[in-house]
């Protein structure tokens, strides 16, 4: 299994050697991503840039701020682990700086999450590990 | 035409089912396809010498094709595992096709064994519906989906076709009547298919709109039931399938193509790696979209159907709303008919065979042995699969010889 479970179920994440420098950024609020010199930033963290196979590239530090690109409701527990979180938007979030990533949205009603909406990074922490999620920021 | 050498020249396919009366293993099950194709294509068992499945293999999840040649005696020149979610059955055909084209080997069987297992004695309780894993094989350390999708609640696959359906309707606008009306019209289909999990079972657009949204925008009529079942094809050369009782049915054209795996890493979530394909597949077939009697396009959900027609080329990007609108689907009158076993919403998903579904109905069309459902002209047609989060797609242009 790649994934450990929280006590109360929840599937949390192992972070690897590549990628605990995210993992660790956000346990201080902070969301880094990685970028290549040649072709900018991208996501996930991979051992070379998906663009070029370049190794060279470094964490830097992303705005946090993004728009949801696309999202659902999970309505009747896809996961059953997350049964009693639903319903819950989920959704795939595109950052400021470009690269996108799934993320719980926080913040407002599953209602009213809209494609395009304003989001920015909040960090929960759970037994250990810090996930980003994302909230409705004012324009 | 192109100059591909390759047909099918057989086919079995059974009705899926939720839970099947009788227990079989998968190679027991791949035993009795290959017996009942190898009939059908009017073959002798020793003329085999091409053996292609879909994985997984519950028996033989390392060495597949070997475990295969073994339970069935079959010595293969050309084995192969194919790992292609619900384009497997597509891929599955081309890659036969060009084993036989480039002479490896000369008549092979595709091989979608998916029934319902039995439990061994000691286990808890007896078998159960047909349940992919939530994680869908991504919960292995090191996988983005272990850190990344799954910890934020992003698990099977609907809610990752609604979010392509979400992103659609914000980005282009497609009314939820007009996906319904997919589901609606297939399920019409499925009246004329006596295999059909949901024949005789008509539903309308309001119907659609009334059930339960699963994951939004996407309802529980647009979902795809999963289903037990199996299905199989005999390919050889068109000179050998001539021989057969069977009229041939060429694979004319063929393409393949696969960009990601979770929809969150998509290059464009809406513009789906089925463009590539299918222009590759037509352009080995030498022919046009304007010339395809029907089509049977993988449908996993509605939203994949107005994706598909738009990327493989039907029509422009953004226009797959009107389309639908504006074109009949039924086998009956319709003057596009699309899917007219029903599609996998109609006909039920049973995995990888589900995916094999489109190939039978193009395959039963071109043969004339479509039954109630004929087409009064079938010679040539439009098939493709979508595996993953519509991630890996294979498009294939089959023909009447």
């Amino acid at each position: 299994m790649g994934l450990r479970k929280s006590e109360d179920g929840r599937p949390l994440p192992i972070p690897t050697p590549l990628a605990a420098p995210f993992f660790e950024a956000a346990a201080e609020g902070r969301l880094l991503i990685p970028h290549c010199p040649r072709d900018g930033w991208f996501f996930y963290p991979r051992s070379r840039c998906p663009t070029c196979l370049g190794d060279d590239w470094d964490w830097r530090e992303a705005s946090g701020q993004g728009e949801v690109h696309a999202f659902t409701v999970d309505r009747v527990g896809h996961d059953p682990a997350l049964a009693a979180d639903i319903p819950y938007a989920v959704a795939v979030v595109e950052l400021a700086e470009g690269p996108r990533m799934p993320a719980r949205i926080v913040g407002c009603g599953v209602d009213d999450v809209r494609v395009g909406m304003p989001v920015e990074a909040h960090y929960e922490d759970i037994e250990g590990i810090t996930l980003v999620r994302f909230a409705p920021r004012e324009n | 035409m192109g100059k591909q050498s390759a047909a099918i020249a057989g086919f079995t396919e059974w009705a899926p089912e939720r839970i099947p009366e009788t227990p079989m293993f998968p190679m027991e099950a791949a035993a009795q396809l290959a017996a009942e194709v190898i009939a059908d294509a009017g073959f002798e068992k020793d003329e085999v010498d091409g053996l292609l499945v879909g994985n997984p293999l519950m028996e033989s999840p390392m060495f597949a094709p070997s475990a295969l040649a073994e339970y069935l005696g079959v010595g293969c020149n050309f084995g192969e595992v194919v790992d292609l979610g619900g384009a497997t059955g597509c891929g599955m055909v081309w890659r036969a096709a060009a084993a036989i084209e480039v002479g490896v080997c000369e008549t092979a069987l595709v091989l979608c064994p998916m029934p319902m297992p039995p439990m061994p004695p000691a286990t808890q309780g007896g078998p159960g519906p047909m349940r992919m894993p939530a994680y869908l094989g991504g919960d292995v350390w090191g996988s983005p989906q272990a850190l990344y999708d799954i910890p934020s609640g992003l698990a099977a696959a609907t809610p990752s076709f609604a979010m392509a359906a979400s992103r659609y309707m914000a980005h282009w606008g497609v009314a939820p009547e007009t996906l319904a009306k997919v589901a609606v019209q297939q399920r019409h289909n499925a009246s004329g298919n006596p295999k059909a999990i949901f024949r005789d079972k008509p539903i309308t657009i309001e119907d659609v709109l009334a059930s339960r949204i699963v994951a939004d925008p996407l309802h529980l009529l647009e979902i795809v039931m999963p289903c037990f079942g199996g299905a199989a094809l005999l390919v050889t050369s068109a000179e050998r399938a001539a021989r057969g009782p069977n009229r041939p049915v060429r694979v004319s054209g063929y393409g393949e193509r696969i960009t990601h795996r979770n929809l969150t890493w998509a290059p464009d979530m809406l513009d789906t790696p089925v463009r590539a394909a299918a222009e590759r597949a037509f352009r080995m077939a030498g022919t046009h979209r304007e010339a395809m009697d029907l089509a049977s396009m993988y449908d996993c959900y509605t939203i994949t159907i107005l994706l598909t027609i738009e990327d493989a080329g039907f029509c422009p990007k953004g226009q797959g709303g009107a389309f639908i609108e504006e074109h009949d689907l039924r086998f009956d009158g319709g003057d596009w008919p699309l899917n007219t076993h029903g599609g996998q919403l109609g006909m039920g998903q049973a995995g990888t065979a589900g995916g094999l579904s489109h190939v039978v109905d193009v395959v039963q069309q071109i043969q004339g042995r479509a039954g109630e459902r004929q087409l009064p002209k079938a010679d040539l047609a439009y098939a493709n699969g979508t595996g993953g989060m519509l991630a890996e797609q294979v498009a294939l242009i089959l023909e009447g010889a």
